[in-house]
């Protein structure tokens, strides 16, 4: 608690014992020669003071600028009005009350703002800059570009930069979620933000500490809270004509009654002050965005930004998911899947014979070949090599003819060979007229893309939907691997667009849906569905940019977490709706039915916000299944 | 241009809200928001008045809530 705070509780404790005091010598009758008197509140204005003179304060101050529908004056005009008509126990009562509430939302709020705050707690506090061989220490905002900065060990990343000496284990946890460390050594990219295991680091800096990932990724989330979800605009509206609409009700409540049907001026009044008691749209106006809060930060937690609360309820709605193939459930890369040598061929050779012949090639195909081989090409071996577009290569390999392309290609140079069916792309070998097999190169499915579209349909998605720019062939074998109900192959760029554009026609109701991407070419898709989400590959700035939720490393099984986060977040937010409307209504019947007292109104409306923002609570913790 | 400032003792929501609402209706803003979570306020306003635009700004926020400093 803070002083402020310590102040506040010691205020109520006393008024409460004070007023509690009193209660009970009113009731035995020790102030029997005052009752009945005009002086005979005095007494309960000492435990009202004690609690309510600074509300009375703010209040005074409030209407000389003209703000009539304050809840501290309407505090004040409701216990006024409660010692006018006689109830002093009540006015004092209903002002400890409405401290307790203010006490705790108070406290609670600043709980749970020191709870998100930890979780971002990666802002760099210093940065140690060599300054003529001395190591000063800096604020990372005063460090600029190219200087060399040394990281001790347990220490955090400044700025993003480039190592210049050293190696280490980088604990990215905080930014990506993942308990894996990653290991950097001389030349590797460091990323601010994460936290230096057991070397000591020399790094050249690449951004300023503005642009580098940790401040990005602090605006990010600090700014995510501005744009605001559609629920939250709704009780933004409700609130602003909320307290006007319940102020006048309390105004006619008090006059027309005993005015026209000759009620009794203390009754209504009384009636009235039930009404401003619950005035205050309190438990609302906090405990919304308190809730989406708690979400965003729940997502940050396992390294997932979420850029705006209007992203989040959006996430909670969706029934579709659209998947880019390459790069997103696909690792991007094309490696050797499958070597099909001929009887009396060795794999071994096989793959010499292929990566020989393809020396000279850039092919992506030629690449993988390569790292397949593993083993440093002697050019000397190789010569008269000759490309022949769309077929492959022909080419000397120690002196004999060597042929490495599609089935074409041994055709074209009357060569026999077996097709092979298998799903990828087909290199097919040849020495001197002699077919000696072939070698599957193919995009390799991610790890644990398999279990994270499970997840997904678990967690309430209906739709998986596969675009790529690929064959029918290969995105159906993949589509067919991880079991996604749609796949649409052969597309270029733009349509996917179009493509996503569709499938937006066809959503009904609420229904929203994402496309996930890597970011790279894909910006006008991840733009154009409801929420766009992107594999950030950490400080990619593109994706970043583009995407409404930025997966901070390549993980997609996050996916579905974070669509767990979002409907947990919504339905907290919706079920503090639910009570904080329903109980004021009730209240507010009972009130003008004179069957509740200001006691009830003020339980009820300091119990309400207590737990609606309890309840809001609950979205930052996430559930680890 | 964007610019924003960390608020000091903003104790009640609603407040924020108004605050908030009053300030959008201040003639040279384009947006505001205040998020009483954070304790920031975010300004984007005319970049040739901002000084005498955050002046009407210090004033709103006086009006509702007297007891919050904008720290500049």
């Amino acid at each position: 608690m803070t002083k402020k705070q310590k102040k506040m509780l010691a205020r109520i404790i006393i008024a409460f014992v004070l007023e509690a005091a009193l209660m009970v010598l009113y009731k035995s009758g020790k102030f029997g020669m005052i009752e009945g008197k005009w002086y005979e509140f005095v007494p309960f204005t000492v435990p009202y003071l004690i609690a309510g003179y600074d509300i009375l304060i703010h209040a005074a101050k409030n209407i000389v600028h003209g703000q009539v529908f304050d809840e501290d004056f309407l505090m004040m005009i409701a216990t006024f009005g409660a010692f006018a008509i006689g109830e002093y126990e009540e006015a004092a009562g209903v002002m400890i009350f409405f401290q307790i509430g203010e006490l705790f939302q108070n406290y609670a709020v600043g709980k749970s703002r020191a709870s998100i705050s930890a979780l971002m707690d990666i802002a760099p506090e210093y940065a140690n800059v060599e300054e003529d061989g001395e190591l000063v220490e800096k604020d990372p905002d005063e460090v600029h570009v190219d200087e060399v900065i040394i990281v001790k060990p347990g220490e955090k990343i400044p700025l993003d930069g480039v190592v210049l000496e050293g190696s280490s284990l980088l604990d990215t946890s905080s930014l990506t979620g993942e308990s894996v460390p990653r290991s950097v050594r001389e030349g590797d990219d460091v990323i601010s933000g994460c936290v230096n295991g057991s070397g000591t680091l020399k790094v050249r800096v690449t951004r300023e500490y503005e642009d580098s990932t940790v401040s990005r990724i602090l605006e990010l989330v600090e700014n995510a809270s501005i744009r605001k979800a559609p629920v939250e605009n709704f009780i933004t509206t409700f609130a602003r004509y909320y307290t006007p609409a319940v102020t006048i009700g309390a105004v006619l409540l008090a006059l027309l009654p005993p005015l026209f049907f000759g009620g009794s001026w203390a009754e209504w009044i009384r009636r009235a002050c039930t009404f401003l008691v619950i005035s205050c749209p309190c438990a609302l106006v906090i405990s919304i965005p308190m809730g989406f809060f708690g979400g965003i930060g729940a997502a940050s937690k396992i390294g997932v930004l979420v850029k705006g609360s209007n992203f989040l309820q959006a996430l909670s709605d969706v029934k579709t998911i659209v998947f880019d193939k390459t790069g997103t459930l696909t690792k991007g890369e094309f490696r050797v899947t499958e070597m099909l040598p001929q009887l009396g061929v060795t794999e071994e050779e096989l793959l010499e014979k292929a990566a020989l012949s393809e020396n000279y090639s850039g092919h992506p195909i030629a690449a993988a070949l390569k790292s397949a081989y593993g083993k440093k090409i002697d050019s000397a071996r190789v010569s008269d090599a000759e490309e022949i577009a769309g077929h492959g290569i022909s080419v000397k390999v120690d002196g004999k003819n060597c042929l490495a392309g599609n089935l074409k290609l041994l055709k074209l140079k009357g060569v026999e060979a077996q097709p092979c069916t298998e799903i990828g792309t087909v290199v097919y070998v040849a020495e001197e007229g002699r077919f000696l097999g072939c070698i599957v190169i193919s995009d390799v499915i991610k790890d644990g893309a398999k279990d994270a579209l499970t997840a997904m349909k678990k967690a309430g998605v209906q739709k998986t939907v596969m675009l790529t720019g690929d064959k029918k062939e290969t995105a159906e074998n993949v589509a067919g691997v991880l079991g996604i109900d749609e796949v649409h192959a052969e597309l270029l760029p733009a349509d996917k667009v179009s493509e996503v554009e569709r499938i937006l026609g066809t959503e009904t109701g609420k229904d929203k849906t994402a496309f996930v991407g890597d970011g790279i070419n894909d910006a006008p898709v991840l733009t154009r569905a409801d929420v766009g989400i992107a594999m950030g590959t950490l400080g990619s700035d593109a994706a970043i940019e583009a995407a409404d939720i930025v997966l901070m490393d390549d993980d997609i099984t996050k996916i579905a977490s974070t669509v767990k986060i979002a409907r947990k977040t919504l339905s907290i937010v919706r079920q503090n709706i639910v009570l904080a409307l329903g109980v004021k209504f009730i209240v507010l019947i009972m009130g003008a039915l004179g069957r509740a007292s200001m006691w009830l109104a003020m339980f009820a409306d300091v119990g309400v916000a207590v737990l609606a923002i309890m309840n809001s609570m609950r979205a930052l913790h996430i559930d680890r299944k | 241009m964007k610019k924003k400032f960390n608020l000091q003792d903003l104790d009640c929501a609603n407040c924020a809200a108004k605050m908030e609402a009053n300030i959008k209706k201040i003639d040279g803003v384009n947006d505001a928001s205040v998020s009483f979570l954070t304790q920031k306020m975010t300004i984007d306003a005319d970049d040739a008045r901002f000084d005498e635009i955050m002046k009407e700004v210090v004033k709103v926020c006086k009006k509702v809530e007297p007891d919050c400093v904008i720290l500049m």
